[in-house]
């Protein structure tokens, strides 16, 4: 199917898929840059967020009520699991922190199932971004051209929380050296959990935007935890501006490919990211020696 | 080794058999013959889990089903329908009388247990769960599937340990074709039935020299079946203008669905299924694929209309093993509907009696063959007698241990025209299954040994 009107439409749909990774891998990317933590329930915090904002959204029919419930209730839930359990993991061994954070995902997910089955749920996109739009070189759903907006914005917002404000710049000093950081007087721990919230914050966020693209499942985050590991290990481990990079890459991967040939689709991923741990094993826009 | 190990074993039981055997002889050679005899009459070597699993007062069967992943609505729905029949099969129901007359209570009188796994569809976890419950339960059936890559794989274990295996949902023409054994059996349609009974009526509805587009889940389900329904519309001159191949569990179809838009198709056959089938419908209609073109599911998915919403399955032809309705037309299925709705409140997806028949052929089989040894019960059903089941007469074949059973062509109703929350499909044919397969050889079936 290589055709240049096919070529086009891939080229764009790679953005759009490679948006929706980027902000799920932020979230990811953040809270392992600053606590040393490689979230394994990222993924079933993003389905939370699904279902959170699916239930606003039964109760209220407002999506954006939907989204702020699922951004909002995933916060709440990272800050909750941050002061529980997860902060007594700082000092424990990676392989403890895999467990935990794999358990705990594995708990979200059976909640969910228990409570909501199997079956899938739909939550519908606002009336606003409804039906197809044409781009004269193609047809694409609104919604999805709406979700590059509300990710860019979304990324956006989190650049300037990271880069701009003084809490950013702390977070960023805790990344290269948290030690120095809680030396010069500072609450790191205070901001350790802060920083787990926005980055459970971002999951959900992820979770209830995505919703209308897809229909929820409880393993709905398994399925996207694996891509999200993808993005952030090209992009570079911790490194927020590589999260975008790296979705970006993944999504044109996907969506290039498929059109070569289809089955080679997921598998070019992880091609991709094997060069990249050969060639640049800190990622591509990663730091060496950061941890 | 493992051979070896076995086969030293069986010699080892048969010394014992005969040492028993012996004694027997001395100590009654002063009796009149016909009282020795029996002793000699049941004399086999122990295999697989027989008669260990057996020989108290019941008897285990294992399962792995999907509860988790992509197929996980399916495999909930199955494990209900075994459930059910391991019910009926205790209490000697009147439907489970009627499926196997030789049924009381139990198989051969023993209280039928059913442990379960969860194998996500994956036939690695399937494979370990029901080696646990050989070693452990000492199972005399295993079932499960709802991928026929499990299938496939328990079918080699189920040869390799000489316990039986009945395939829960499996479409791949592989199960009963090139990876067949002597020691598994298929009640459920396939590929190749799906294929050959839907398209006569497509091509009816449709036209002739049609251009398709496939989507096709990438392992031996996807790929026989596409392969099937290519064959099989071959001659009214469809072409094939795309086939998207996609991993099983593929987070989003966007790619594949604008290499289909972009194809020129008429029609989109979509192989996928479970969630995958339910996913990629809905974004084939956020991307205006499915006002281009008609769509077509050759291989049902239990729930798919009812989790896709929106009516997008109105007018949606698909085959599948069984339709709740066929009701009207079939006194079991109306038994069955009404057990199984009464216990669980909803109607039967095509799983749940897939699962159900199975178990009940399995007991039937077994009563008929008067032991649990597993040679005796493979012979039992490769006499290939006409036998009941939800949907009239069928027969296992001899040559692949398939069931020669009906396919239904269903068409999903508009929203409106549904009678009752759950009336999803119009009926259209219920196709007999004779004319509907291969030949037993055509691809590639060789069962094995018995021992």
């Amino acid at each position: 199917m290589i055709n240049w009107p096919n070529f086009v439409s891939q080229l764009f749909n790679g953005l759009a898929l490679g948006a929706l990774l980027a902000l799920i891998s932020s979230g990811l990317t953040i809270i392992y840059g600053t606590l040393g933590v490689l979230n394994l329930a990222h993924g079933a915090m993003f389905m939370v967020g699904g279902y959170a904002g699916y239930v606003a959204y039964t109760y209220t029919g407002s999506f954006i009520l939907a989204v702020i419930a699922g951004s909002l209730f995933v916060m709440i839930l990272g800050i909750v699991m941050e002061r529980v359990i997860i902060r007594h993991f700082y000092h424990r061994p990676h392989e403890d922190q895999l467990l935990v954070t794999f358990g705990l995902g594995i708990c979200f997910v059976e909640i969910v199932r228990f409570i909501f089955s199997s079956q899938s749920q739909i939550v519908p996109p606002p009336s606003l971004f409804q039906g197809i739009t044409s781009l004269g070189f193609m047809f694409y759903p609104t919604y999805r051209l709406a979700v590059v907006g509300i990710v860019a914005i979304a990324l956006a917002v989190l650049f300037i929380v990271l880069y701009r404000t003084r809490l950013g710049m702390i977070v960023r000093a805790g990344i290269e050296d948290s030690v120095m950081v809680d030396s010069l007087g500072i609450n790191v721990y205070r901001v350790f959990m802060i920083v787990f919230g926005i980055g459970a914050m971002a999951a959900g966020f992820a979770g209830i935007v995505n919703a209308p693209v897809v229909s929820l499942t409880p393993g709905i985050g398994d399925d996207i935890l694996v891509q999200t590991f993808v993005v952030v290990v090209i992009g570079g481990v911790g490194s927020f501006p590589g999260a975008i990079l790296g979705g970006l890459i993944a999504g044109e991967i996907i969506s290039i490919t498929s059109m070569i040939d289809p089955s080679y689709a997921y598998v070019m991923l992880f091609v991709a990211m094997t060069l990249v741990l050969v060639l640049r094993p800190h990622g591509l826009l990663g730091t060496q020696g950061r941890e | 080794m493992k051979d070896t190990f076995k086969q030293a074993m069986n010699l080892a039981v048969s010394r014992r058999s005969l040492l028993q055997g012996g004694a027997g002889l001395v100590g009654g050679a002063m009796l009149p013959m016909g009282l020795v005899m029996p002793a000699f009459a049941d004399d086999k070597p122990a295999i697989g889990t027989w008669p260990a699993g057996s020989s108290g007062s019941s008897v285990t069967i294992g399962a792995a089903v999907p509860r988790t992943g992509t197929y996980a609505v399916q495999g909930e729905d199955e494990l209900k329908g075994m459930q059910l029949a391991v019910e009926h099969l205790n209490s000697g129901h009147d439907l489970m009388k009627k499926l196997s007359p030789k049924t009381k209570k139990g198989v051969l009188g023993k209280e039928v247990k059913l442990v379960v796994a969860d194998s996500g569809a994956k036939p690695n976890e399937a494979v370990q769960a029901q080696q646990r419950f050989i070693t452990e339960n000492k199972v005399v059936l295993m079932t499960g599937s709802t991928s026929s890559a499990v299938a496939v794989a328990l079918n080699k274990l189920a040869q390799r340990e000489h316990v039986l295996y009945v395939a829960a949902i499996s479409g791949s023409n592989d199960t009963t074709g090139k990876d067949c054994v002597r020691y598994g059996f298929r009640q459920g349609f396939y590929g190749q039935t799906a294929a050959a009974a839907i398209a006569p009526v497509l091509v009816k509805q449709f036209g002739k020299n049609k251009k398709v587009a496939y989507m096709t889940p990438d392992y031996t389900y996807g790929h026989t079946v596409t392969k099937s329904m290519q064959d099989m519309t071959k001659d009214a001159g469809w072409t094939t203008v795309t086939n998207q191949v996609s991993p099983l569990g593929a987070p989003d179809y966007s790619s594949y669905l604008l290499n289909v838009a972009n194809s020129g198709a008429d029609l989109l056959i979509n192989v996928n299924w479970g969630h995958d089938a339910v996913l990629s419908i809905q974004q084939a209609k956020q991307f205006g694929v499915l006002d281009k073109m008609k769509l077509v599911v050759p291989y049902q998915v239990p729930f798919l209309a009812r989790e896709v919403g929106g009516g997008l399955m109105a007018g949606v032809y698909a085959a599948t093993d069984y339709w709740w309705t066929v009701e009207d037309k079939y006194p079991l299925a109306k038994m069955f509907n009404e057990a199984f709705n009464k216990k669980f409140g909803y109607q039967p997806e095509w799983g749940a009696e897939n699962a159900y028949v199975s178990f009940a052929h399995w007991a039937r089989m077994v009563e008929e063959a008067g032991t649990f040894y597993p040679p005796d019960v493979i012979k039992t059903y490769e006499k290939s007698e006409t036998i009941p089941s939800l949907l009239g007469n069928v027969h296992y074949r001899k040559e692949d241990h398939q069931c020669v059973r009906p396919v239904i062509i269903v068409k999903g109703k508009d929203p409106k025209a549904m009678k009752n929350k759950e009336d999803y499909y119009d009926i259209v044919e219920i196709v007999p299954g004779d004319g509907l397969m291969q030949k037993p050889d055509a691809f590639g079936c060789k069962l094995g040994d018995y021992t």
